[in-house]
């Protein structure tokens, strides 16, 4: 493996494993501190038995999500010197407030997960509100650094340094605000809808109880009214993309030809040797009609790049397909979750089943769009003007850090699983609960 | 004073910060690792209490310094990150493992001996990470990190794996066990326990007094730029003798059994030696090449960064102060015996 490739390997490793935790650790709180509104509400004990369960997987997951996020930020530094060099100032005032939402989102998170009898029960209560509102606001101090990567802005660019920078302006690109927005939505509907399953899955094993069923319908409400919400942002992150990175939008679509009415491909496969993606169910003028909100819209192909600066085609195409894809069954069974809901019909068994086999989808869709987004940059890391292989480390043997990083992941990935299956399945107060239920 | 340099100042105090708090969270898990005696047990519980509930918030010090280093100072970020990469993954790696096994040790729910594993992954990588933090501060000062183009002088071991580097990292292992001990003989909830760690500060408070020696004693062939300014500015003999004598009031502390005064004046000399060590290392980032100057952020970022950071800090410090007011204060400690009774 060369150099390159590992070091990319490494970070699209270290990103893929990370995204995971910061998402449940952005929507996890959410729940949580829905579940406890609910029992200051009702006084109804399930919410609150939901609220510190939650909060204790919320514990292991944000340690794990804190120290992988640290590896981030390292890995931009040792992996990818260059880049930091020429772009750190620029990049460096998301990073910065972004250090103290996390700063925020630490001291709160620690006062809400071991101060339940420390502290007077509405300051409990706001500071996980404040957990859940920090880890939003970390979100997106970071993709907006991934946005500026795509659309880099706030600078003059002069003998390939960057001279007059605007902080500000560059932190507030184009492609940063719905970035944000659909990484923010996307974090909600993947731990929405696994929290979803989990519990849907103990529904099915323990029978009938209550306690599932508010874990559902909290986990439901979030995940269904976030991939809703999804469609609207989808669609302006599209045209945003169509606006500024036309080469993206053709590998995102295997569009290999510059044309007006340009067809929307709904999977195919992209043969970028032959420039053409066969396979397609073409639904004419749709892609010029999604991107430009015009059906006779002119859609650049990949054909007005040179081929060596295309991305990896086929993967972004598979990708992005399957982000979309996945979205869409997800949109299709809230709108029907939502409809059961009212006719008190959503905890019939195969409703369950259903909800239980959906739940991996919202995680998929989620990496498949960071797939998209940056197998789509390629092979720039800073859009048009810093090649990712220009920005690489000089430092040799990257393959052993990998390998090394790939190993204690995939340990930590496992272990942190089964805890989790221990905590939310087998603790004792599962059983009692169970047990009030069957009196 | 420039923007430039009050970052550069906020980056120090950050530093300052992050060994105080996150570096006797270090020292805790040494401690973990060396348990023994009869109340073995007793001591762990009390080390997981005392770091449980603010290790997350404490660790978020060391990102805040990576940020506005690489924020302010990009050019001597990316030669950090070329030259110091190894010991700079071993960080990571420590930081990592530490984090992961001590949620693991603490909802592990199986058998025992598998969480004492944790135990032990969890102690041993709390002792080695700020060993190589010791190392990386040890090689910014010692003219050994010279990067031109993107490529590392002295390869990538040679930058680090060197006498003084090595002994910059067991003093700071030394002073971190030190403050921790200090801290911990504080939350404990009985007299016995509180002589365990008495004992353990003072330990651990000589050995860091020989290792200062021997560091300084080093620094005279191949640390020379920053021994000469520890010897030669009187600023910095004023923060030495200052540091002397909060290290003095702590030992008495500990001696006389006054844990409180113990406490402060240790934390008081740990941060004089993090300050004394910026100082002389002004205005060098990395020495013999980067200063402040040379790889500064434009001054218009810096201003910008230098006002987020005032904004961030008015509702950071209200709630740092509550988050430790809510455990580390005395009605925290008073609740914890409570408990333990």
């Amino acid at each position: 493996m060369n150099n390159l490739l590992a070091a990319r390997s490494q970070m699209g490793m270290s990103l893929a494993f990370h995204i995971i935790f910061a998402a449940i650790g952005i929507a996890l709180p959410l729940m949580m501190v829905i579940a406890e509104w609910r029992w200051r509400a009702t006084k109804e004990e399930a919410y609150l038995q939901l609220a510190q369960r939650w909060a204790k997987g919320t514990t292991i997951l944000a340690a794990v999500g804190a120290v992988s996020g640290t590896v981030l930020s390292f890995e931009l530094g040792l992996l990818w010197p260059e880049f930091m060099r020429s772009a750190g100032a620029i990049i460096g005032m998301p990073f910065s407030l972004e250090g103290f939402a996390f700063f925020l989102e630490a001291i709160f998170l620690g006062i809400y997960l071991y101060g339940w009898n420390k502290i007077p029960s509405w300051f409990h209560f706001l500071s996980g509100v404040i957990v859940a509102l920090s880890g939003l606001l970390s979100a997106m101090f970071v993709t907006l650094v991934n946005g500026w990567m795509n659309t880099p802005t706030g600078f003059v660019l002069a003998d390939g340094k960057f001279t007059n920078i605007r902080p500000f302006a560059a932190m507030l690109n184009p492609a940063g605000g719905p970035e944000a927005v659909h990484m923010i939505l996307a974090a909600y509907t993947a731990a929405g809808f696994a929290t979803a399953g989990i519990h849907g899955w103990l529904y099915l094993r323990r029978g009938k109880n209550r306690f599932d069923e508010v874990a559902i319908g909290i986990a439901l409400a979030v995940g269904g009214t976030a991939v809703l919400l999804q469609g609207v942002s989808g669609d302006a992150l599209a045209r945003m993309v169509a606006a500024t990175q036309p080469a993206k939008l053709a590998s995102l679509e295997g569009q290999f030809r510059t044309e007006t009415g340009a067809p929307l491909r709904i999977g195919g496969l992209p043969f970028p040797k032959e420039r053409v993606t066969k396979y397609a169910i073409e639904i004419p003028d749709g892609l010029s009609l999604l991107a430009f909100h015009n059906p006779n819209a002119l859609v650049k192909g990949l054909d007005q790049v040179p081929e060596a600066d295309w991305p990896d085609v086929r993967i972004v195409h598979l990708s992005f397909q399957t982000m979309v894809g996945c979205g869409s069954i997800l949109c299709g069974f809230s709108l029907a979750a939502f409809w059961l809901h009212r006719k008190r019909r959503l905890f019939s068994r195969p409703v369950v089943r259903l909800i239980v086999l959906l739940s991996p989808l919202g995680f998929v869709a989620l990496e498949a769009g960071w797939m998209v987004t940056e197998l789509g940059r390629q092979p720039w890391i800073i859009y048009h003007i810093l090649r990712t292989r220009d920005a690489v480390t000089s430092l040799p043997n990257i393959s052993i850090t990998f390998t090394v990083m790939t190993i204690t992941y995939l340990i930590l990935g496992v272990i942190t699983t089964w805890l989790l299956g221990k905590h939310v399945i087998a603790s004792p107060e599962t059983r009692l609960i169970e047990k009030e239920e069957t009196v | 004073m420039s923007s430039v340099s009050l970052l550069a100042g906020a980056i120090l105090a950050s530093l300052v910060m992050y060994s105080l708090l996150a570096g006797a969270d270090y020292g805790a898990g040494l401690w973990d690792l060396l348990c023994h005696g009869p109340r073995q047990s007793e001591q762990r519980h009390l080390i997981e209490q005392a770091i449980g509930p603010v290790w997350e918030a404490n660790h978020v010090w060391l990102i805040l310094t990576i940020v506005l280093l690489f924020s302010g100072f990009p050019d001597a970020f990316g030669a950090l990150c070329v030259g110091l990469a190894i010991p700079l993954f071993l960080v990571l790696l420590g930081i990592v493992l530490r984090g992961c096994s001590f949620v693991f040790r603490s909802y592990f729910t199986g058998e025992r001996r598998t969480q004492l594993y944790w135990g032990k992954v969890f102690s041993i990588s709390s002792s080695m990470t700020p060993l190589f933090l010791g190392i990386l501060i040890g090689s910014i000062s010692c003219d050994s990190v010279i990067i031109h183009g993107g490529v590392s002088e002295n390869g990538f071991l040679k930058t680090w794996l060197l006498p003084f580097p090595l002994s910059v990292g067991i003093l700071a292992v030394s002073l971190f066990a030190y403050l921790s001990a200090c801290y911990l003989a504080v939350d404990a909830g009985n007299a016995e326990l509180r002589d365990d760690f008495r004992l353990r500060g003072l330990i651990a408070g000589l050995v860091s007094i020989a290792m200062a020696v021997i560091t300084y004693v080093i620094a005279g062939s191949s640390a020379v730029g920053i021994r000469e300014e520890l010897s030669n500015r009187p600023v910095a003999w004023l923060i030495e003798v200052c540091a002397l004598g909060s290290m003095i009031v702590a030992f008495r502390g500990l001696l006389l059994r006054r844990y409180q005064q113990a406490r402060i004046a240790a934390a008081i000399q740990v941060a004089l030696i993090v300050v004394g060590w910026g100082i002389a290392q002004y205005p060098y980032l990395i020495r013999p090449g980067i200063t402040i100057a040379n790889s500064a952020a434009p001054r218009n970022v810096a201003a910008a960064i230098d006002v987020a950071l005032g904004c961030g800090a008015i509702v950071l410090i209200p709630s740092l102060t509550m988050l430790f007011a809510i455990f580390k204060g005395t009605r925290g400690v008073t609740q914890q015996e409570q408990a333990g009774d």
